[in-house]
């Protein structure tokens, strides 16, 4: 199959290590993965903080860049959240009835990648290898926008070598909310503190989540705390196999803590 | 007859009443984080209501489509809202009461002051309610020289406390047992001063206390869950007996109700009184449900008024996304599941509207430029929506709320800066070359201006990659 990979601009500038993790494992699932290179950033920031007008531009430009696809698929619920409940809503906001149908349309075959992976190509094992003991975290958007359910738990079982513990409280908000984690530092930080208390009582080493956000989130906060557990997005853990580990190599790297007299 | 179009409806009035908070949501939010034990006040108490609610609801095979026929049924009203009215205005009246329309809580506080002097009372006793909490009915009545007396114990506790409520449906939820018997002690005549923090030992002497409110006072004042239309009939529901009290034992029965509370028929409260005890208080069936119909000779109180309480609501009527929240019964499902309601209380919010329903309601009432900070008290975490029993899309009419509200102009120009480079992937990929400088700023990201700083302060930047993904891939 001929995939659109929906890389989100978080992911592209800060968390690419995911975003080349879902290339990989579509590509060793033997599947075409094209990128296409006018994509920049869907919106989500621009609609969620109060600027539709602004946000247009994007969905018009996302419309435009991924309307030739027949599968457009992304690393991350919140962007596909947005594409599928937010960009026909921007557009009809506006007045543009055109845009906001094809919007629609392009909103049908976006998937994030575990629904892309369990409803299209219904595969569970991806053949993915990962030593660690994990816990996941289902972010919001993935839980409450798209039902995302229990898919990610699904693949994250099939996969060899790892050890997965439950979550304590798993469906609470971590906090983030994109400028919410801004414009209420303080009660973010306190959602935080408690989503992080729960991933420290797992005793695992890696906490992971389809939403490239959330783990910058929490994995800033556990890093804050040199709590020594890892955020490593789902991605990253389906495409490591015994033959390529380079994700793992990737993630072992980034987790090296900053040195110097930080404090 | 011709109707003249006047313009938007108004708004709830400044100076009366409590919609509008002194301070923005973060600051408030950020003292009450601060104070550990309303912190753990909170997390017991809506962690124990969330869990019940959530058992109870787990056990009705067709609560999707209760959920769904309750929504139906209140977008059916928002629809005809004013025949509905007239309908009610009409049953009400040949069943013995009498409809008096407030435009605002100025003209409702002074609708009830008349009334209750013209009963020629100086006291009168509460049923707890949300609407005369939000137009500040007690402080009027004090202000004519009446004393109100709040019987519901939750209200009860905060009156005495001198307090303001922090919920919907538990009050005084801020409170533990030990904070409420020193207010008992301090502010309820003639308390047994041996009193323990027992909750019976509690519950008992409030009881005393109100049992010589109902027998020696003439006049009530409630609220309302629901008004049927077609019959004219209103209904209370409460847990504790004590509306019942109130609406049963005196001479004078005075009702404030928001315009919203109708429904179309009886038939109707086959769906909302299965939906609202489950999903309030987690109980299968409301323990009182009290109902009358205007006056009955030789039963209960022999004068029975309405008062139609409009307060900013034909406003919110008039915003086809907004108007959602103008379904919303008031059962407080929203409040427990809400992260930041558990973390923050209701204090925050500023109005007697708090959690995620008080943030779309509130800044609706009010107009949004009063109450702008906000539709922001949320993560869009989407938890309300799934909770809410009458499925109100509250993060959406946040996110509709949040491009109505004045934006800070240094924020607007950012976005608009970001907007016009992310339409411009030259622009944008030499952005993410430049993002690579923010390694200056280090992971604890000294000395970024806020709203960042409010990021480092307790999260550590991500550090740039070596190269972006469309870096990687136009090498690959």
């Amino acid at each position: 199959m001929r995939v659109a990979l929906f890389v989100t601009c978080l992911a592209d500038t800060l968390f690419p290590q995911a975003a080349m993790a879902t290339v990989r494992l579509l590509e060793r699932l033997g599947h075409q993965v094209v990128f296409p290179e006018d994509q920049t950033c869907c919106g989500q920031m621009h609609i969620n903080t109060g600027y539709p007008d602004d946000a247009l531009r994007l969905v018009r430009r996302h419309v435009r860049v991924f309307g030739r696809y027949d599968v457009v698929v992304a690393p991350s619920g919140s962007c596909v959240g947005s594409v599928r409940h937010q960009h026909a809503m921007v557009a009809r906001r506006a007045g543009d009835e055109r845009l906001a149908s094809r919007a629609d349309e392009i909103a049908g075959r976006t998937y994030e990648l575990s629904e892309f992976l369990v409803d299209v190509l219904g595969v569970t094992d991806v053949g993915a290898y990962y030593p660690h003991r994990v816990t996941y975290h289902p972010t919001c958007h993935s839980l409450r926008m798209l039902r995302v359910g229990d898919r990610p738990l699904r693949l994250l079982r099939e996969v060899r070598g790892l050890e997965l513990v439950e979550l304590p409280q798993a469906e609470q908000c971590c906090g983030f909310g994109g400028t919410f984690a801004l414009k209420n530092a303080d009660t973010s930080t306190a959602m935080l503190a408690d989503k992080m208390r729960n991933v420290l009582a797992t005793r695992a080493d890696v906490c992971t989540a389809g939403d490239a956000s959330c783990l910058m989130h929490i994995g800033g906060g556990l890093s804050r705390l040199r709590a020594g557990v890892r955020t490593v997005h789902l991605a990253e853990i389906l495409a490591n196999t015994e033959a390529d580990p380079a994700g793992e190599r990737h993630a072992a790297a980034r987790a090296t803590p900053p040195t110097g007299g930080a404090r | 007859m011709t109707r003249s179009f006047l313009g938007m409806p108004a708004t709830a009035p400044p100076g009366v009443g409590h919609l509008r908070g002194a301070e923005p949501f973060p600051a408030a939010a950020r003292r009450a984080l601060s104070d550990a034990q309303l912190r753990r006040n909170l997390g017991h108490a809506t962690t124990t209501i969330r869990t019940k609610s959530a058992a109870v609801v787990g056990e009705v095979p067709d609560w999707p489509q209760l959920r769904a026929a309750g929504r139906a049924i209140k977008s059916d009203t928002m629809a005809r809202l004013p025949e509905l009215l007239e309908q009610l205005e009409a049953a009400v009246t040949a069943a013995g009461g009498t409809v008096h329309w407030a435009a605002d809580a100025v003209e409702a506080n002074r609708i009830v002051t008349d009334l209750v002097r013209e009963a020629g009372a100086d006291r009168v006793m509460k049923v707890k309610s949300m609407a005369t909490q939000e137009i500040g009915l007690n402080e009027a009545l004090e202000a004519a020289g009446i004393e109100p007396v709040e019987t519901d114990l939750a209200e009860l506790i905060v009156q005495l406390g001198d307090d303001r409520p922090s919920h919907i449906l538990v009050p005084a939820i801020h409170r533990n047992r030990a904070e409420i018997r020193e207010i008992f002690l301090r502010a309820m005549p003639g308390v047994d001063p041996a009193l323990t923090d027992e909750p019976a030992a509690l519950a008992a002497a409030a009881r005393r206390h109100l049992r010589e409110t109902f027998l020696s006072t003439r006049v009530a004042v409630s609220g309302a869950n629901f008004a049927v239309a077609e019959s004219g009939t209103l209904a209370v529901v409460e847990s504790e007996g004590n509306g019942r009290m109130c609406l049963t034992l005196p001479e004078t029965l005075i009702t404030v109700m928001g315009i919203e509370k109708v429904i179309p028929t009886w038939r109707d409260l086959e769906v909302f009184l299965q939906l609202l005890p489950r999903a309030s208080t987690g109980e299968r069936m409301n323990p009182y449900t009290s109902m009358w119909t205007g006056v009955t000779p030789g039963d209960g109180p022999q004068a029975f008024h309405l008062v139609l309480l409009d307060n900013g609501r034909s406003a919110v009527l008039a915003d086809p996304v907004g108007r959602e929240a103008l379904h919303c019964i008031r059962c407080s499902a929203c409040l427990n599941v809400c992260p930041v309601y558990e973390r923050t209380g209701g204090h925050a919010y500023g109005s007697v509207y708090p959690g995620p329903i008080g943030a779309v309601l509130s800044p609706q009432l009010t107009g949004v430029a009063d109450n702008a900070s906000l539709p922001f008290a949320s993560s869009l975490c989407g938890a309300c929506y799934d909770a809410c029993p009458v499925m109100i899309d509250i993060p959406s009419i946040l996110v509709h709320l949040r491009s109505q509200a004045p934006h800070p102009r240094a924020e607007a120009a950012a976005m608009a800066a970001a907007a016009y480079t992310m339409d411009h992937p030259a622009l944008y990929a030499a952005a993410q070359r430049a993002a690579k400088l923010s390694r200056l700023a280090g992971p604890r990201g000294r000395g970024l201006p806020p709203p960042l700083s409010g990021w480092a302060a307790s999260r550590d930047l991500p550090q740039p990659p070596p190269r972006s993904f469309r870096q990687w891939w136009a090498e690959r």
